[in-house]
């Protein structure tokens, strides 16, 4: 006995064919058997039917009902011996990929301006090529460098075998006293008495992002003032948590120096109760700072203006190499009693760029307030990624909890900045020799930081990639961690050449 | 030059509370409340008794009670570790490419359609959250539909908080039924029926958290055919229990690939906090798939966008792990024979639970417990019976009485199945 069943074709829906399938059941010997056939009518489809759809791929999902068999309905169980009905129902279904992309009109975006040029760099196939791009250390030979003290931590951490269990949402606590007492100094009051918010963030993008989060939400349609120039993620950060913003001068590019009274005029002009966005040490990009006696100024009038500090540290113990002394800005505004925000990143100092390392510290006037903002940048924090990653967090304490290991980096940061202060003199040196003009380029040495602000343009920087293979933002900066002391002469020539010879 | 003005803010700035800052700037801020997981962590670390459980948050946990990092973990830490060429350079925006590669593979299968034909962007994020997070912002800005996301009614807290601070209203479809502690089918189709057309729908991919009642195949058939046909909702998914539900990596994909194996467009978030025990790591990946090559390679410049300004780029330490395990043909079978045997303890565990329970002959219906799949039971207790539960025998969970089977090992469960019995006598 055969029995075949077939499903009706269903007419094409929007997306949906529904074919015929026949199975066919054999009863033989006692033995029940079945056979599916699938008949795929597909190749009459993709002209014959639906204009603007493609068959992309198939799936089929067969569901068999057998009802009446079923305790015999299967291969080695005996026959029944009463009278068999066989209903089976089987259908495949495959779904065409209808109708156009929901984001048909997503646009290429440009090439991050500062990421981007690695990525030029990479695609060079110059000999000469060199890339003065990314704020990321290089040694003489121009190779990335792992910290010592880095690698020590890690081997001891990998040895104690420690588990990879969630953070807390605010983080380390061990990193946590780490890095506000790095940046206040052990024995700050502000710690002693509570008043110091920390929640470990990732790097200096991610604190920058919670601080800002916290302020689109707690001082609703309150403006943060950003130097002109500045890192360019500064805008993105604002932008994309919904906080307004605007410039404050900065650079004077007639001295290549601070435009002290701009800065100060467009932070009074502030409606009061703004945040002023401060780099606490070697300014990106220029590598200009304030004067100690300017600081001063700066923080009278944001004291008298009811504005708030925000303080992107990014650079501590690299900019002079001390520690201490490039938190002097910061711990200035502190002990004026002054209430900031402070972005911190261990991505340059202690070299751990990927392993995304930082801090958001919010120190205020008591703590019960402290308390309060550290529940709430909690609270941003849980929907972003919920807690942060262990593995840096974890190098930075055992770094700074360990007086060894602690007075070893000192001395590797020491050596970090020391190199860039020596390439400076160099390059300063070769620019001075090569260029007979008498044209000052002093401010190479006066710029502090792992950055100089050549004041080049933007067509004298495409000259320096393009003919020079330097590669350089756009903006006119140079990553002096790049530069090898074999490389300055070279490099003298090529920012000779673009500012006399390119408009 | 100006930036844009302040959009909506998420909640209403707080009266500012009197007394207390003395003239801080910050005196209107509010203490936030305690995450309701965390939250259990809290009480279990302060309850003084010796004999204390932690059901609540859901890591996984050995027989002896312990946290529990594999050895494949350890073995890929060492030769990272050992690896002189490794330097800690930015990694590019959207992750190690490598990795991305691996991720994709892993959950739709290496012979995926919209692998070979370059439909697909992935990008490595902070583990679930970051994936989940980072395409909620992508669809927020980019996404041509309803920015409108279909959330279970029943699902991880977090999924309520992370889609409105990316920018997408969330909805919710009925899921959990507590009758029959199972899948409120009907429910969950109707309102997905009465969603926008277009609009976005978050599906759990296996195990759903914090229930364990998934769909039938039979059922996540017609769940295709209503995304796909009817209403064309943007499916994605949370995966963040491949291979830690049934034990087989295949297995527990198959909702993902048959959505994706479709030719529609879908987003996948993957987690390797649980599969891989990579909890504080924070490693995921999110990736999107699309019809056009073209489109895709939009797509991850504009999801490039989206992180750039929140974190940059992602931390490099857990998905280099990762990478050594799933790109090294031994490593990866080791680590599937290791997850498997995490994902048969949890089995193990129920099966326990549910025998210790028949054989107290507790009142109620606990097939749900052996039906369950993942890592939680949704034991249908009230709150009432959960805080009894908590003070009279130790035994913390969520006051949703969802249990941690993660939590539990031979020598818990008697404790376990006494507490039930007795918190369910109580509260009759």
């Amino acid at each position: 006995m055969a029995a075949t069943s077939s499903s009706a074709v269903s007419a094409l829906g929007s997306a949906a064919v529904r074919w015929t399938s026949r199975c066919i059941f054999a009863l033989a010997d006692n033995r029940c058997t079945w056979t599916f056939v699938p008949q795929r009518q597909l190749s009459g489809l993709t002209s014959a039917g639906v204009s603007g759809q493609k068959v992309v791929s198939t799936t089929s999902f067969v569901k068999r009902q057998f009802s009446g068999l079923r305790g015999a309905a299967f291969p080695g169980q005996k026959v029944v011996s009463t009278p068999l009905f066989v209903k089976s129902n089987s259908r495949t279904t495959m779904t065409l990929a209808a109708g156009v992309s929901k984001f048909e009109a997503v646009t290429m975006a440009p090439p991050d301006p500062i990421l981007g040029v690695s990525e030029a760099f990479r695609a060079d196939t110059s000999d000469a090529k060199l890339n003065l791009g990314v704020g990321a250390y290089r040694t003489e030979e121009l190779q990335p460098l792992v910290l010592n003290v880095v690698k020590k931590a890690e081997k001891k951490m990998l040895e104690s075998g420690e588990n990879k269990e969630y953070l807390p949402i605010e983080g380390l606590a061990a990193f946590n006293k780490a890095t506000a007492e790095l940046l206040l100094g052990a024995d700050s009051p502000a710690i002693k008495e509570g008043r110091v918010a920390t929640v470990q963030g990732l790097s200096g993008t991610g604190s920058l992002r919670l601080g800002a989060a916290f302020i689109q939400r707690y001082f609703p349609g309150a403006k943060v003032l950003i130097s002109s120039p500045t890192w360019g993620n500064h805008k993105n950060i604002f932008n994309d948590a919904g906080v307004p913003w605007s410039e404050y001068r900065y650079f004077e590019p007639k001295t290549v120096g601070l435009d002290f009274e701009g800065m100060m005029a467009d932070i009074k002009d502030a409606p009061s109760g703004s945040f002023i966005l401060l780099h606490g040490c070697a300014h990106n990009p220029t590598g200009i700072d304030p004067t100690p006696e300017q600081w001063e100024k700066i923080a009278d009038l944001i004291e008298e203006k009811g504005h708030m500090a925000f303080f992107d540290v990014a650079y501590q113990g690299f900019a002079s190499g001390s520690l201490d002394q490039d938190a002097d800005s910061v711990r200035l505004f502190v002990k004026r009693g002054l209430e900031i925000l402070v972005a911190q990143s261990y991505s340059k100092n202690l070299g751990l760029y990927a392993e995304r390392i930082g801090a958001i510290n919010a120190v205020v006037h008591s703590s019960d307030v402290a308390v309060r903002v550290k529940s709430q940048l909690k609270r941003l924090a849980r929907p972003m990624y919920s807690n942060p990653p262990v593995h840096g967090a974890k190098i930075v304490a055992n770094v700074v909890g360990d007086a060894a290991l602690f007075d070893e980096w000192r001395a590797e940061m020491e050596m970090m900045a020391g190199r860039i202060k020596t390439v400076r003199q160099r390059l300063y040196d070769d620019l001075s020799t090569k260029d007979k003009s008498g044209k000052d380029w002093s401010f190479v040495l006066k710029q502090i930081g792992m950055f100089s602000f050549t004041g080049l343009n933007r067509a004298q920087s495409d000259n320096m990639s393009d003919k020079w293979h330097v590669y350089m933002t756009k903006d006119g900066r140079i990553s002096l961690a790049g530069l090898s002391l074999a490389k300055c002469s070279y490099l003298a020539d090529a920012i000779i050449d673009s500012y006399y010879n390119v408009q | 030059m100006e930036g844009p003005m302040a959009s909506i803010s998420l909640a209403p700035a707080p009266a500012a509370t009197a007394g207390c800052g003395s003239g801080s700037r910050f005196a209107h801020v509010q203490q936030a409340p305690e995450d309701p997981i965390y939250g259990v962590t809290n009480a279990f670390l302060k309850d003084p008794s010796p004999v204390k459980v932690n059901l609540g948050v859901g890591a996984y946990r050995t027989e002896e009670g312990k946290p529990l990092v594999l050895n494949v973990v350890r073995k890929a830490e060492e030769q990272l570790l050992a690896d002189k060429s490794r330097n800690k350079e930015y990694l590019p925006i959207s992750g190690i490419t490598h990795f991305s590669r691996l991720s994709a593979q892993l959950i739709l299968g290496s012979d995926c359609p919209a692998i070979a034909e370059k439909r697909i962007v992935t990008a490595q994020c902070l583990s679930g959250t970051g994936c989940l997070r980072v395409g909620g912002e992508f669809l927020a800005k980019h996404y041509s539909g309803p920015k409108i996301i279909y959330i279970p009614a029943t699902t991880w807290t977090n999924h309520f908080r992370i889609f409105p601070n990316a920018g997408m209203e969330a909805r919710t479809y009925r899921y959990y039924d507590p009758k029959t502690k199972g899948l409120d089918y009907e429910g969950m189709m109707e309102d997905l029926r009465a969603a926008p057309s277009g609009a976005v729908v978050l599906l759990h991919a296996c195990a759903h958290n914090p229930t364990g009642v998934d769909p039938t195949r039979e059922q996540w058939a017609e769940i295709q055919h209503l995304v796909r046909d009817e209403k064309q909702l943007l499916p994605f998914f949370d995966s963040a229990y491949q291979g830690f539900a049934s034990g087989s990596l295949d297995a527990d994909a198959w909702a993902v690939r048959q959505f994706v194996n479709d030719g529609g467009e879908t987003l996948v978030a993957q987690s390797y906090a649980k599969n891989m025990g990579l909890y504080g790591e924070r490693v995921g990946a999110l990736s999107v798939i699309v019809k056009d090559p073209d489109v895709a390679l939009r797509i991850e410049s504009q999801v490039n966008l989206v992180i750039r300004p929140m974190y940059s780029s992602p931390p490099t330490f857990g998905a280099a792990i990762v990478c050594t395990i799933l790109g090294n043909k031994a490593l990866y079978e080791e680590w599937k024979v290791e997850l498997k045997g995490m994902a048969d303890r949890i089995i193990s565990m129920r099966h326990q639970l549910f025998d210790a329970l028949k054989a107290r002959a507790t009142p109620g219906t606990w097939d749900h417990i052996v039906n369950q799949i993942g890592m939680f039971t949704y034991s249908g207790l009230s709150k009432e019976q959960v805080e009894y539960m908590k003070t009279e025998y130790h035994i913390h969970m969520t006051s949703d009485g969802r249990i941690s089977m993660a939590g539990l090992n031979t020598r818990t469960v008697p404790q376990l199945a006494d507490a039930i019995h007795a918190a369910v006598l109580q509260f009759a």
